[in-house]
């Protein structure tokens, strides 16, 4: 029965007007979201159907603030029982209220599908009802895109806090990725602002995606036609800069995410204010780019560079230095083990030295295998050297920068370098 | 030695030729370029090689024994980038290569492995936009139409790409400045040419050519990339940075007139 409503004017003549304003209200919500991932999966279109996601992700545009356009990433729905002070979709909250029928989402996906406008579909949505009916709902557009649609694009759909088990069995099976939001990294922070939510019913969803993750691969390996259960895994986020946390709280939730549920992404999402509740930062107030891009930074250290993420924050340094990126920061912290010496260190050490990046490594690697590389050879490669040089040295007679102290270094390459966020700083700054 | 120049046709095995050429004629080549670039050398002949393609299927053989698949596509990827005197680069990293009994093809410390391995990551950075960039319009016959002027030749690059995600509809996808583009019927992807007329454009959608319905959905695009727009994060920046000037063309979302 509710099924049929909810399809109502199924393959109808799309009424474009009315697409148009429910599509301007229902992105507009859901652009807060900020995962844009498109990579991961390994879906391949093998039944001449329409799309393939087995290749890397890739973005079809890009928002005027700079963020990838990948999906089409909108709620179903923006009506909402829960009333939390951070989200925009509150019940609270005086905005204009619309839905989108099971089909059109279907539709339009299709028709943006094939005109290489996007990967795919990251549908959410409002809690409309209870948990389990809206993920139902949820289930519904995706299971008919791979069904009906013989889909084979990325979908990303969010899993409802709450959600029953038997649910996100079925979302896994149709889906390539699943998350749930976080949000708030600190269990007093959510009862602060989002007093009718549960902490254990975020991790309720996450856990049984992880078990179901799990399973699929141990059977997989036993039976090939296993069917595939959300292959890009699963993702969560948090806002910064909304409950007074500090980087350590934020880093260390994340490593949290990362160890027990074995998330694919944390993503990290400066708070843009979006009311006047005196619980959060005031309207107006600037959105923390710069911490948020820190974060970034620190979270890429723990996935590619092989740090713990307590050498990077811990007790006595509980939040990130703004004006230095964290490899650097923690390099001046431990001066002690450095200078290296490029023609010999080994790989997980280079992979430390401030201003040379993962590729660069890889480069460098390759290269020592032919011949003792000097400076002019490691510029080539494509390090910073601006920051690498005091860090590194290319033969055992050199000698760095020993004596300065760190403080010292740090302003010499501060004075030397030109950052993409000066602006920020000295806006900052003259705050004092 | 004798000194030469080489002219070949422009294709990969047109330039495998001259370098089979040159190892069996024992040439010093000072030069190698495609027909309509030569440029005459002092002191040197200017010779013109025929394509053979079991000369240059000699060349990729022996090369294959030398060196990488990742090597082996680095070297295809920098040829199509048609930059002026990479053939020159290319011949001297060949060199190398078959010079040296160990495998040297990852010797980043020599120029011109360097070089080409650089200039195949800015092919596929633009084989990426491509992919990325393409916007198909439905026009009446029901063909997905894109057309495209990428910087370097990357239409062979991004043919599978296509094939893969698009098996379902007939499409193609032109290059404007090439004069040539894939068309895909539903089983294969050919290569084709056509005599377009100009106001096909690279955005839009004419009534004269395409789906009534093709405009209504370039609109809610439109719409749905606004929307999706955080004002106060904007950055400029960082959107140029990623989206290029010179890209805008291709996007409906930046060249549709909301009327």
């Amino acid at each position: 029965m509710l099924d049929k409503i909810l399809n109502l004017g199924q393959n109808p003549k799309m009424n474009f007007d009315r697409i148009k304003e429910k599509l301007n209200i229902l992105a507009d919500a859901a652009k807060y979201d900020v995962s844009c991932s498109s990579s991961g999966s390994n879906r391949k279109n093998t039944g001449k159907g329409l799309g393939d996601s087995s290749g890397m992700g890739i973005c079809h545009s890009y928002t005027e603030d700079g963020r990838c356009v990948s999906l089409l990433k909108i709620l179903l729905t923006n009506h909402c029982i829960f009333d939390c002070a951070y989200c925009v979709t509150r019940k609270s909250n005086d905005v204009k209220r619309a839905a989108f029928k099971v089909q059109e989402v279907v539709d339009l996906t299709i028709s943006f599908y094939r005109r290489n406008y996007i990967e795919g579909l990251f549908l959410s949505s409002g809690i409309f009802k209870d948990a389990d009916y809206t993920m139902e709902r949820l289930i519904q557009v995706a299971k008919k895109l791979r069904l009906e649609e013989n889909f084979n694009g990325y979908i990303h759909l969010k899993s409802i806090p709450g959600a029953s088990d038997e649910l996100m069995r079925e979302a896994g099976l149709y889906a390539d990725r699943l998350s749930v939001n976080i949000e708030i990294p600190t269990k007093s922070g959510l009862k602060l602002l989002a007093p009718d939510k549960n902490h254990e019913d975020f991790l309720k969803p996450m856990k049984k995606v992880k078990n179901e993750i799990m399973q699929y691969k141990q059977e997989s390996r036993l039976i090939k036609s296993t069917p595939k259960y959300a292959p890009a895994g699963q993702s969560t986020q948090m806002i910064v800069g909304a409950s007074g946390e500090s980087d350590r709280d934020i880093m260390y939730s994340a490593n949290y995410f990362y160890k027990k549920f074995d998330m694919k992404r944390v993503y990290y999402s400066g708070y843009v204010p979006v009311t006047t509740d005196p619980r959060l930062p005031s309207i107006g107030s600037e959105v923390p780019v710069l911490r948020e891009s820190r974060l970034y930074q620190t979270d890429w250290l723990l996935r590619f560079y092989g740090f713990d993420v307590r050498e990077l924050l811990n007790q006595d340094f509980l939040n990130l230095e703004m004006d230095i990126d964290p490899k650097l920061s923690w390099a001046l912290r431990n001066r002690h083990l450095f200078p290296v010496d490029i023609n010999t260190a080994e790989q997980q050490m280079l992979l430390r030295v401030p201003g040379i990046g993962v590729r660069s490594v890889g480069k460098i690697m390759q290269a020592r295998k032919f011949r003792r590389l000097n400076w002019e050879h490691l510029k080539r490669i494509g390090i910073a050297s601006n920051r690498a040089k005091y860090f590194i040295t290319c033969s055992p007679g050199e000698v760095a920068l020993k004596d300065s102290s760190s403080e010292h270094l740090k302003q010499i390459i501060l004075n030397n370098s030109a950052s993409k966020f000066r602006k920020t700083f000295s806006s900052q700054l003259s705050l004092f | 030695m004798r000194k030469v120049a080489l002219v070949y046709d422009g294709t990969l095995e047109g330039f495998l030729t001259c370098l089979f050429t040159a190892y069996e004629e024992k040439l010093e080549v000072q030069d190698i370029s495609p027909e309509g670039e030569a440029v005459g050398m002092l002191f040197s002949g200017m010779e013109e090689v025929i394509t053979d393609f079991v000369k240059s299927g000699r060349v990729w053989k022996a090369l294959k024994k030398k060196s990488s698949e990742a090597t082996l596509k680095q070297i295809k990827w920098a040829f199509l980038s048609e930059k002026k005197g990479i053939e020159n680069t290319l011949f001297l990293m060949i060199q190398y290569i078959f010079s040296e009994t160990n495998p040297v093809d990852g010797d980043y410390s020599h120029p011109a492995v360097l070089e080409v391995a650089q200039t195949a990551r800015k092919v596929s950075r633009e084989k990426h936009r491509m992919e990325a960039f393409v916007r198909f319009r439905l026009t009446k016959d029901n063909i997905y139409f894109a057309a495209i002027e990428p910087d370097f030749n990357v239409l062979p690059l991004i043919k599978n790409h296509f094939k893969n995600r698009y098996a379902d509809q007939y499409w193609i996808i032109y290059d404007l400045k090439r004069k040539f583009g894939l068309h895909y019927d539903l089983s294969v992807v050919k290569f084709i040419s056509l005599d377009l007329d100009p106001s096909i454009g690279i955005s839009g959608g004419s009534a004269a050519y395409f789906d009534e319905k093709e405009l209504e959905f370039q609109r809610l695009w439109k719409e749905y990339f606004e929307s999706v727009n955080i004002k106060s994060r904007a950055n400029s920046k960082l959107h140029l940075q990623h989206l290029p000037k010179r890209y805008w063309k291709y996007l409906t979302e930046k060249n549709l007139l909301m009327l």
